[in-house]
């Protein structure tokens, strides 16, 4: 019998050419402090990591940065375009972003709504066409609705993030149905961003095939994210394993795992 | 040679609030006065990225909208 590397290091995945063997990203917004974040960060274990564009605190007031509580060597920088509510909102940003970090990468949103944080999925779509032509490597996030996941990679998005419930909810995957056929249509890197609250929502998306997830709020904001962290990076291994792994198919009714034969009489 | 009349006061706007500038200065000059690190901090004058490379030798104009961003903690 061959022996199979089951290990995440011999289960890597590749987006816009570059290799990852984590499968969690993470996000460095809402920490209780840098520090907590920096730990955190460390043991989820992701190697891709989301920050935000602002403007620069202009009062003088100077202090360490979210670029301090990361480790450059081992972190691929993702920028976001959160908070943006149109594709040229967006745009820019993704524009200044490139400048700030000079790496192609973004995680392109536009919001539609602030109550939902759910996306425009069509101003969406505008923005990384124009962002594709500039030589971006954009990863949308978008609807879990299987249409715009196709367009988005038709259009050469590198990946596609469907959300598994609104931003910072904690409802996990409320559609993995949608989610399962997004995957078998898709062409590129199936994310699910944004959603999961706990460990067992990780655990399900990848379950369910997706390549990786992306979440912030569910480790940052745990009352012990350090912990919560380390139970993510946990769940999203063990999830990713089973999908390889291959489930059993679900049955209504019992089918014994002893003998039904050789009981006393 | 026509006259270009340059004041010798520019007014801008930086990150939505108004700044004066003298005529002459660059966007180098600016990050300088702000006392602002340039390898993490982006500049985009009137909706245009200006790449690193252009800062000291892009001129500030009267009515020039900047914006300076950098990277913040934010996850989505």
């Amino acid at each position: 019998m061959t022996t199979q590397d089951w290990t995440p290091q011999g289960d890597t995945w590749t987006l816009a050419g570059r290799t990852f063997s984590s499968r969690l990203l993470v996000g460095t917004g809402k920490y209780p402090s840098l520090e907590m974040q920096r730990e955190a960060i460390l043991q989820s274990g992701a190697e891709i990591v989301t920050v935000a564009v602002r403007r620069v605190d202009l009062s003088g007031k100077t202090g360490p940065t979210v670029l301090d509580a990361l480790d450059r060597q081992r972190h691929t920088l993702l920028p976001n375009t959160a908070g943006c509510y149109s594709a040229d909102e967006a745009v820019r940003t993704a524009r200044l972003a490139r400048e700030v970090g000079m790496g192609d990468l973004v995680k392109l949103e536009v919001i539609g709504d602030p109550m939902t944080l759910f996306p425009d999925n069509q101003a969406t779509l505008a923005a990384a066409k124009i962002l594709v032509a500039e030589g971006f490597s954009v990863l949308p996030y978008c609807s879990d609705d299987p249409i715009i996941c196709l367009k988005l990679a038709e259009i050469g998005c590198v990946a596609v993030m469907p959300l598994g419930a609104p931003i910072g909810s904690g409802l996990g995957i409320r559609n993995p149905y949608n989610l399962k056929i997004i995957l078998e249509q898709a062409t590129v890197p199936v994310l699910v961003d944004a959603g999961v609250g706990t460990a067992s929502d990780a655990a399900i998306a990848l379950e369910l095939g997706c390549s990786a997830v992306l979440m912030n709020t569910a480790i940052a904001s745990a009352q012990q994210p350090v912990a919560m962290a380390i139970a993510m990076r946990q769940a999203v291994e063990a999830g990713r394993l089973a999908f390889r792994a291959g489930r059993i198919e679900k049955r209504l009714y019992a089918n014994a795992s002893s003998p039904i034969t050789g009981l006393i009489g | 040679m026509p006259q270009t009349t340059t004041p010798a006061i520019l007014h801008l706007t930086l990150n939505g609030e108004p700044r004066t500038a003298s005529a002459g200065e660059t966007v180098a000059d600016l990050l300088r006065a702000l006392n602002l690190p340039r390898e993490t901090v982006a500049v985009e004058r009137n909706r245009d990225v200006v790449r690193r490379a252009d800062h000291a030798t892009t001129a500030l104009a009267d009515g020039d909208v900047i914006e300076l961003v950098q990277f913040v903690g934010g996850g989505a």
